[in-house]
């Protein structure tokens, strides 16, 4: 096998790689892990509720509005 | 320090020792631009001295701003994400703060020994080679902190910033070590293992890949938390966000041959280059869709929270400069824009308006996090200095474009018997009023870093304050 059609063989191999990565992120069965992994930035909300002025603000972090709209089923 | 209000599990000193040096850092850098911007308009402010002249200050400049600034917020934001979202502290407490002092030593050795003229002459690896081994070391211990820390995670998911963290992390330490591969001579000089076309193509590999696992993927990874954490939100697709890692990573290697077109690089290389930025396109644009889209339903909230407004624009900014280099990259575009102000207008569309503004955005949530608080000093600092960065950034990037497109157009007009319609001097007489108008963008951008450093000050001291009392009222 010379150099070139080496090459080539890899190139096919990477796109048939990145198509399987596509279709393995869009399969319906990883969409509650993703949802999980989704959260992590809200999982450990310890901030501490200080006196600050703008502290009060209104908060509209519900659960509701924390499932991710991109991700149909 | 008081220690009244450490955190029980993660280590917050480091992270407070990248994110003040990110704001030092990031004042001093700028502010070296502007004096090259004023060198550029009045030629005298050189001095005549051989340490302040141009050519030693503007390595000395792009140092600082990418490696120091850019550099400092990625170790504190990294830092500080990998922890809260893997919910486990950092690896080892000692190496992370080796990781710190390394750091900072590499910068001041940069700060020494660029004015006096020692350079390996490869852009954004100008540092000598003793310096080379030192961040080298510094980096290989700061790969072991994240990955080993991403070990022990007690959650079950690799979140997506991490892997975009993780991703910069060993990419850059193998550009690095490749690209500044070099045979030492003398204690401040080494000459390149490669040579001639080799050469200019493993630099160049080097280069682009710096602006796309330096200043993209780990900025990156900072959109990815920050984004949500700021707009409350996850981001608007999980899966969008590993398709987008995964395309990004595969193609933005290739794209280097495109900072060497119509040079001795040979012709395929050069096409080569060009084909993979055009279709580096999609997955920048994925992303910052991804990015985009996170906000749908919160924005009403941009009126009234600066920082998030920083983040978004910060996208914007990412998204057009993501459209303007793949065009750049053409090679007919090229011909035009290359060697012309339009690149220092395009790089810094992209440094001043994505990787600052994001990692503005990302400080100003951080900041107070990471010192007891919730919120900055004050809020409406955070919009004046939004304001001052936006229209920074609008008025370097659009002198840079008429300047770039006029630099071009002279250079290449032809009288009808074949000689050049211009001198190269005329051209530069003619950048004049450009080269002014960038120099007040840039003071629009110190002016911001400095509220911006008082924000912080007043920020920290209010901390100290509440520690100090803290014993009494309980």
């Amino acid at each position: 096998m010379d150099t070139g059609t080496f090459r080539g063989l890899m190139t096919l191999i990477l796109i048939f790689a990145f198509i399987g990565i596509a279709l393995w992120a869009y399969s319906k069965r990883r969409k509650p892990d993703f949802d999980e992994a989704a959260n992590l930035p809200f999982a450990d909300d310890d901030e501490q509720p200080t006196s600050d002025e703008h502290a009060s603000r209104e908060s509209d972090s519900d659960a509701h509005s924390r499932q991710d709209r991109g991700d149909k089923k | 320090m008081s220690t009244a209000l450490e955190h029980p599990t993660y280590n917050y000193k480091v992270v407070r020792q990248f994110a003040i040096m990110t704001v030092v850092w990031g004042i001093v850098g700028m502010t070296f631009g502007v004096i090259l911007a004023s060198q550029l308009v009045w030629p005298q402010l050189n001095l005549g001295i051989p340490w302040t002249s141009f050519g030693r200050l503007r390595p000395l400049h792009t140092n600082l701003v990418i490696f120091a600034f850019g550099g400092s917020a990625l170790f504190a934001t990294s830092y500080y994400v990998v922890q809260r979202t893997c919910q486990t502290r950092l690896f080892s407490d000692r190496l992370a703060a080796f990781t710190f002092w390394g750091w900072q030593a590499v910068i001041l050795s940069a700060i020494v020994s660029l004015p006096m003229g020692f350079t390996s002459t490869k852009e954004y690896a100008e540092l000598e080679w003793p310096i080379d081994i030192l961040i080298a070391i510094v980096w290989v211990s700061y790969a072991a902190v994240f990955l080993m820390t991403i070990k022990k995670r007690t959650t079950s998911h690799i979140y997506v910033a991490n892997w975009f963290f993780a991703a910069f992390i060993l990419t850059v330490a193998v550009l690095h070590i490749v690209n500044n591969a070099a045979i030492p001579v003398s204690p401040m000089y080494a000459t390149s293992i490669y040579a001639g076309a080799v050469d200019a193509m493993v630099q160049w590999w080097y280069g682009h890949n710096a602006v796309g696992f330096f200043l993209t993927a780990g900025f990156l990874g900072m959109m990815y938390y920050f984004v949500p954490k700021q707009a409350e939100r996850p981001i608007y697709s999980y899966r969008l966000s590993i398709v987008h890692f995964w395309a990004l990573i595969m193609i933005y290697m290739w794209a280097g041959p495109h900072h060497l077109h119509y040079t001795a690089l040979p012709n395929w290389a050069q096409s080569l280059g060009m084909v993979m930025s055009i279709i580096l396109l999609a997955p920048s644009w994925g992303g910052m869709i991804n990015g985009m889209m996170t906000l749908s339903g919160a924005w009403h909230k941009l009126r009234t929270d600066p920082t998030l407004r920083f983040l978004v624009v910060a996208l914007s900014f990412y998204g057009m400069s993501t459209f303007e280099g793949p065009m750049m990259a053409i090679k007919t575009v090229n011909a035009l824009s290359h060697y012309t102000d339009w690149t220092i207008g395009h790089v810094h569309s992209g440094a001043l308006g994505w990787v600052a503004m994001i990692t503005i955005g990302s400080m100003y949530h951080l900041i107070p996090r990471v010192f007891g608080r919730t919120e900055m000093h004050s809020v409406n600092l955070i919009a004046v200095h939004f304001w001052l960065a936006t229209i920074g950034t609008v008025l370097y990037i659009a002198s840079m474009w008429v300047n770039g497109i006029l630099q071009g157009l002279m250079w290449r007009a032809i009288n009808p018997d074949g000689t050049l319609m211009y001198t190269f001097v005329e051209a530069v007489e003619a950048s004049a009023p450009g080269y002014f108008v960038r120099l007040i963008g840039g003071l629009f951008w110190v002016t911001g870093m400095l509220i911006m450093a008082f924000n912080v000050y007043m920020t920290v001291k209010r901390r100290e304050a509440i520690s100090h009392s803290a014993p009494q009222a309980a």
